[in-house]
């Protein structure tokens, strides 16, 4: 067997293997894990979000994206972009700060980072000193401010984060000016907020923690106004004209102060508590918008009252006489508000409220009545209910996409129709070269179907099973409904829902064709649903089967959970796929298996106690197998108990080594030194592992029998038409492989399409293999007599495949969790085996016939198997020869969650989750591949808005002549600096300079 | 006798054989065709016809050209036994009640005077704590130390055949390291080493596995660079027919060679594997191949072995070995397996009440079997 392993050393097929396969990762379909940080340009109309996990995500019009990581994967606090640049800074919470810029290279943009600091303070000075806790990049863009924990603000150069020492704004600076009885050192501790002015560069306001506001003067070093607020400071936010800004604040209030050159110490003009008078929660960011109409618009996060709806995530908007609390169901990260970028525009005249929650993203359209929300492109909330299976289909006809697009759309009215706010950058990716669905079925019972065919994974349409059986709590979908006189004026946004009524409803398999548009969904109960498309609402009965695949033995006791009810009676259900029938499977355990033949009208079902063929056509059960072993307690006893409850110790373990490590933290507490902590923790983290070490972990060494558990677990079905008894005659067969390593073939008599309805469909067992080796079976192929696979139901007589070679003899491969074995049909002899975990001690999870066409010639292309192993590699095995083609390392073998998450296309590609709700998708093929290609241009306004900028930062510094000519100087110096050293730099000065001419 | 006699007299020829028996203290003579000899159980039938013995059980020996006292009890060593008779066929028989197996095997030449003794005397017999230690029924492979002529002495390979027993393979892996003489020094490198052995497993009751000896190789593949799970997953996969090459954590029982002429010996010093093993399992990995075979069941008809598809010397092995064993069950001599078909049979249709072990001979003796 060992001539089948060796690679072979032909080098035509060595050259070949080049230009047929390749590995890449290709996009991240999805919503970030764990995002920590949210960051907007309105010069770039891009979007950055960071991740608790270092990772830096750019998004811009739907196919443009750029992803970074931080080496140091720590998390990352703050992003903010450099105005007019393409380029951010990024603060992780290791104090470090990171520049990123999009570069143009071969035609595309990509995401670099390009320097890294860490604020040093003096020797001896504590870590608070340098703790940066705000962070203003400078219109100017020479220059980063940054305050810290101490209360001083460093100002450091870009790009080269030089600090320029001698303007470093101290606390002691800022107190000479503001009279001693009013304040004393301790309320410049922690700047909570820099902002610059929107009309004047050359004044900051400061906003420190305790509620002392300063508006700073750059140019004399000086603070020229101050401000002193009462409570706590939580952000600031200038109105656009400069003339007023507005304060929040940890009690629940926002507080307005106008900035007048006459009146060196303001009274605010307007304190208010929105969510009074009772005590609130902190308002944690605020926008003061102004509009056209003289109404501004407000628009803050959190305030809530503190008693009853203190554990809200919520967004205010309060425009004149309207106000709505956006509810999230996932704490709100941050969040922006865009706005007419055009400096010189009057007014702000908000279009749209983004709002990166930790589940989700949601978009607000400020513009249309009752602000409605926007669906976005791209960041769907994949386990806006948590993701049980998913099913993928290739090349969907036209036709069926636009009816599944339609029925989508009637889902949708509530959305607004808004454009998507968030276009900078142009995808320039070729169009997908066809339609494919990735299909995920969720826990609470629903299946979405995503348009997965290019870079934006897109919600196209949601079908929900719920509504075919009772449960106890009656889904109430109607999340709009918004009582008048209620208050505050809560409103439920967003689809984020962990929460599932009724577990039992969660779907386990899938399968779709494409051709009929039959589609059959089985889930956690054993409920089978078999579903037509229909592109209007309908009201009828769904018929109902059990099928008893303990076929009335005596003996057992199932002690899982019951079957779902049925709802009586016709019900309505709206326009897309309708269920016609239902088959129960008893004991209702979870489905394994499934497969439907849209031909012949049959579906066929598998859980751990047997498996059953239906006929959808005639609605009746064709037959039943129990494959039980006799010995097989746990399969009767309900759906895992016993792992259920490992798993439950696991996590009570995992919690006591967390509370110990909590209390080891607090013992040495006090210091709030942070990185103290983290080392104190990292060196704990140590420990515990080398006390886990001193565990000697043992593996036993047995030889599987018949005895073991959940040996009749059905893993795979299939249906083929070929020759089972003699080979003669072929016909239509139903293959199912167990957890035992059995096989067992069903030779099936399907009448005529015009007897359809009048005779029954007939089945009677034709084979039982047995493999010695007793490893679960997860594939059945047959090939033809040119050793290519079957086609699918219907695909020939759509004429999208060769009709199957019926002349020659056609082969059985089995693929089980160890071993590929080829045998002969109908006489069963056993041709060829790969045996893949006796020499490599891997064992496939996943196998897929994928077809992978040549790059170089395009009519050239073969099938072969994609494989995925426990040990998280993807190999390419050739059809028929078994021989291993190449193999590539894609997950992590101990993210076990994620290899059960792998599904592959047919065409060489494939998805899996590396995170509850994202979507890694990789490409073994030269020829399909799906990867953002975008490119992002400074755009033409820069110029203007260059000149514009840095013409008034000239006149007010010649405004002031003499006052500090060292500073002057050393800012040319720093001009040369950069202009020497950046070509980029110089080039767009020289521009800026013809421009101006 | 008088037939046996007389027939003994008149076939004198080339085709013919004598045979001399003997049961107690007597002694029967008579002939056989040679190119005939017919079934094991006509030849039994006929003894206990000649010794006028017709209801008496007795176990049938011959003495073979190295005179060792050698068992006939089915068709394939009664014919070895015929074809190998010259000039004269030996045949002794004993009461299967008072019958010393320990008579037979080889060097019993050299026992030969006491064999003789004991056989033709067994009342004098002097009965040892009696042991029952039965015949052979059919020749099988058992769990052995292999390739010593090509492993280096600080290795051992063992093979272990999990084939026909009902013993648990009874062992434990775990990690760990050792140290390895590397081109850089001493190195301490992860491995794989027998953690525990199971009380009457098959590893612990060959004797040739211990605790912490290290596997170095599964199957004819290296273990190094991979994963406790994955080694568990190999050994697993190869449960049938395992074959483990370990440095023995006692390495005072290896085996000494006396010339250092064979194989690829002179490494016995360098504690890394041979670089050449791969070639050396060569001929393992083939003989591995027959060992597991598939089993159909047609139309819920009789289970059957999966043949190889490519007509190859094996799969007509495989087919007289079939013919043999449809033979050997008439005889009667595996009552206890044609219980079995039975009960298999009727576990296709789930009698799950009855946890018999019908499946399970099923699968260990990967023979074929009839209803």
């Amino acid at each position: 067997m060992r001539r089948f392993l060796r690679p072979g050393h032909d080098p035509v097929r060595e050259r070949l293997k080049r230009d047929l396969f390749q590995f890449n990762k290709t996009v991240e379909h999805g919503f970030p894990h764990q995002p920590s940080a949210l960051g907007y340009s309105p010069f770039l109309r891009l979007m950055a979000i960071g991740t608790r996990s270092g990772a830096i995500k750019l998004y811009g019009a739907p196919g443009v994206e750029f992803m970074g990581l931080h080496e140091e994967n720590n998390t990352v606090m703050q992003i903010h972009f450099i105005p007019d640049q393409c380029q951010l800074v990024t603060l992780l919470d290791d104090n470090s700060l990171h520049l990123w810029s999009l570069k143009q290279h071969g035609g595309t943009s990509e995401l670099r980072e390009e320097h890294r600091f860490t604020l040093k303070g003096p020797p001896g000075s504590p870590p608070s000193a340098t703790q940066v806790t705000a962070v203003l990049p400078h219109s100017s863009r020479e220059v980063l401010y940054l305050g810290t924990e101490s209360g001083n603000i460093f100002v450091v150069e870009l790009p080269s984060f030089r600090v320029l020492e001698d303007r470093t704004i101290t606390p002691e600076a800022v107190l000479q000016r503001i009279p001693e009885d009013n304040c004393n050192r301790r309320s410049c501790e922690l700047v909570e907020a820099l902002r610059e002015h929107p009309k004047n560069p050359d004044q900051i306001l400061i906003g420190y923690s305790r509620g002392l506001i300063v508006l700073w003067d750059l140019q004399n070093n000086k603070g020229t106004h101050h401000f002193l607020g009462s409570q706590q400071l939580e952000n600031l936010y200038w109105q656009r004209d400069g003339s007023k800004f507005i304060s929040c604040h940890y009690d629940g209030s926002y507080t307005q102060w106008p900035v007048s050159s006459d009146n060196r110490q303001s009274e605010p003009l307007e304190n208010t508590v929105p969510y009074g008078p009772f005590p609130c929660k902190a308002i944690s960011k605020i926008y003061w918008q102004t509009t056209k109409n003289g109404l501004p618009y407000i628009i803050f996060q959190g305030g809530m009252p503190r008693a009853s709806y203190g554990d809200r995530h919520s967004i205010s908007v309060i425009h004149g006489s309207q106000q709505t609390a956006f509810d999230f169901t996932s704490r709100v990260i941050d969040f922006f508000i865009i706005f007419s970028s055009d400096p010189a525009a009057e007014f702000d005249d908000p279009s749209a409220l983004v709002v990166l929650a930790e589940e989700e993203l949601v978009v607000i359209d400020l513009k249309s009545a009752g602000w409605p929300a926007v669906q976005p492109p791209y960041l769907a909330s994949l386990h806006c209910s948590a993701i049980t299976c998913s099913h993928h289909v290739s090349n969907i006809p036209l036709k069926l996409w636009e009816r599944i697009i339609s029925a989508g759309s009637k889902q949708n009215i509530h959305y607004s129709s808004m454009p998507w706010p968030i276009d900078g950058g142009t995808n320039i990716a070729p169009d997908p070269p066809q339609r494919d669905l990735l299909l995920t079925g969720h826990e609470d019972g629903t299946v979405r179907f995503w348009d997965a065919s290019g870079v934006c994974l897109h919600l196209l349409y949601k079908l929900s099973t719920v509504k075919v059986f009772l449960t106890d709590a009656d889904p109430n979908d109607n999340m709009n409904t918004l009582g008048e006189d209620e208050w505050p004026p809560l409103r439920k946004v967003g689809t984020f829902d962990p929460y599932s009524d009724d577990p039992r409803l969660g779907i386990q398999k899938i399968y779709l064709c494409k051709y009929s548009g039959y589609l059959a969904v089985a889930g956690t109960a054993g409920q089978v649903l078999v579903m037509e498309l229909n592109d209007e609402d309908a009201e009828h009965v769904v018929d109902h089967a059990e099928a008893d695949l303990l076929q009335d033995q005596e003996g057992y006791r199932w002690k899982g959970h019951e079957k779902l009810k049925t709802r009586d009676g016709p019900v309505r259900f709206e326009a897309g796929f309708q269920p016609f029938v239902l088959v129960q499977c008893q004991p209702p355990a979870v489905v394994t298996s499934l497969a439907l033949h849209s031909e012949w009208k049959l579906v066929a079902f598998g859980t751990s106690h047997g498996f059953g063929l239906f006929d959808h056509q005639q609605k009746r059960l064709v037959f039943v197998k129990c494959t039980l072993h006799p010995s097989d307690q746990l399969a009767l006893e309900g759906p895992l108990s016993r792992v259920k409850s490992l798993k439950k110790s696991l996590r009570q373990s995992f919690r006591r080594i967390r509370r110990s490590r909590v209390s080891s933290r607090k013992r040495r507490g006090g210091g709030g030194n942070a990185s103290e902590v983290q080392e104190a923790n990292a060196k704990f983290d140590q420990d515990v592992l080398q006390e886990m070490e001193l565990a000697p972990v043992q593996r036993k060494i047995e030889a599987r029998s018949a005895e073991d558990s959940f040996t009749g677990f059905v893993r795979t079905l299939y249906f083929a038409d070929t020759f089972l008894r003699d080979s003669s005659r072929h016909c239509p067969s139903l293959w199912a492989g167990t957890n035992g390593g059995t096989v067992y073939a069903f030779c099936l008599r399907v009448p005529p399409a015009e007897r359809r309805m009048d005779e029954p469909v007939r089945a009677e067992q034709a084979k039982e293999i047995q493999l010695m080796h007793r490893a679960p079976v997860v594939g059945i192929l047959v090939l033809d007599g040119r050793s290519t696979p079957l086609p699918e139901p219907l695909e020939v007589a759509h004429d999208l495949s060769k009709s199957p070679d019926m002349q020659g003899s056609h082969q059985l491969l089995v693929v089980s969790e160890e071993q590929f074995k080829v045998f002969t049909l109908p006489k069963v002899s056993s041709k060829l085996k790969l045996k893949l975990t006796a020499l490599e001690g891997c064992r496939v999870r996943k196998v897929t016939v994928a077809n992978f066409g040549s790059c170089k010639t395009d009519d050239y292309s073969e099938n072969d198997l994609a494989v995925l192993t426990n040990l998280g590699d993807i190999q390419i095995i050739s059809l028929p020869f078994l021989k291993l083609q190449i193999r590539y390392p894609c997950i992590r073998k101990e993210d076990v969650s994620g290899i059960a998450s792998c599904v592959f296309t047919k065409y060489g590609q494939g998805f899996y989750l590396i995170s509850p709700s994202e979507f890694e998708r990789f490409s073994l093929s030269t020829k399909w591949l799906v990867e953002p290609r975008c490119i992002v241009d400074m755009p033409e306004v820069t110029s203007n808005n260059h000149v514009h900028k840095s013409g008034t930062e000239n006149a007010a510094r010649k405004s002031s002549p003499g006052d500090c000519g060292e500073d002057e100087r050393k800012s040319e110096r720093l001009m040369e600096h950069a202009l020497l050293n950046d070509e980029k730099v110089l080039k767009e000065i020289q521009s800026t300079l013809e421009g101006g001419r | 006798m008088n037939r046996a006699q007389r027939a003994a007299a008149g076939s004198r020829g080339l085709g013919t054989m004598e045979v001399k028996s003997k049961f107690g203290a007597e002694f029967r003579r008579f002939s056989l065709e040679r190119s005939k000899p017919g079934k094991f159980e006509e030849f039994y039938g006929l003894l206990q016809h000649v010794h006028k013995i017709p209801n008496v059980d007795v176990l049938v020996g011959y003495t073979d050209i190295h005179g060792d006292l050698l068992p006939i009890n089915n068709d394939d060593n009664y014919h070895k036994a015929v074809s190998t008779a010259n000039p004269l066929l030996r045949i002794f028989i004993q009461r299967k009640e008072d019958a010393d197996y320990s008579a037979f095997g080889t060097d019993t030449m050299t026992r030969k005077k006491n064999v003789l003794s004991n056989v033709l005397r067994p009342d004098n017999h002097k009965k040892k704590p009696h042991i029952v230690i039965s015949m052979p029924q059919d020749f099988r492979p058992v769990s052995s130390i292999i390739d010593v002529d090509i492993l280096p002495e600080t290795h051992r390979r063992v093979r272990l055949y999990k084939y026909g027993t009902d013993k648990p393979l009874g062992f434990y892996i775990r990690d760990g390291s050792s140290v390895r003489v590397t081109p850089h020094g001493l190195e301490k490198v992860p491995g794989i080493f027998i953690s525990r052995l199971v009380p009457g497993g098959l590893a612990q009751s060959t004797g040739l596995l211990a605790v912490n000896d290290e596997v170095l190789e599964v199957n004819g593949i290296e273990v190094s660079g991979k994963s406790l799970d994955q080694v568990t997953d190999m050994m697993i996969a190869n449960s049938r027919n395992l074959i483990i090459t370990v440095r023995p954590a006692n390495q005072r029982n290896n085996v000494v060679r006396n010339s250092r002429t064979s194989g690829s010996s002179g490494q016995s010093t360098e504690s890394s594997l041979p670089s050449s093993t791969p070639n050396i399992l060569g001929n393992l990995l083939q003989e591995e191949e027959s060992d597991e075979e598939d089993i159909i069941i047609e139309d819920n008809g009789e289970p059957q072995q999966i043949p190889k598809a490519a007509p190859s010397s094996e799969s007509i092995e495989s087919l007289s070995q079939i013919e043999l064993l449809h033979e050997s069950t008439q005889n009667g001599f595996l009552p206890s397996s044609e219980m079995n078909l039975n009960h298999s049979a009727g576990s296709i249709s789930m009698e799950y009440e009855v946890p018999e072990p019908g499946p399970k001979s099923l699968e260990e003796d990967g023979t074929i079997i009839t209803l």
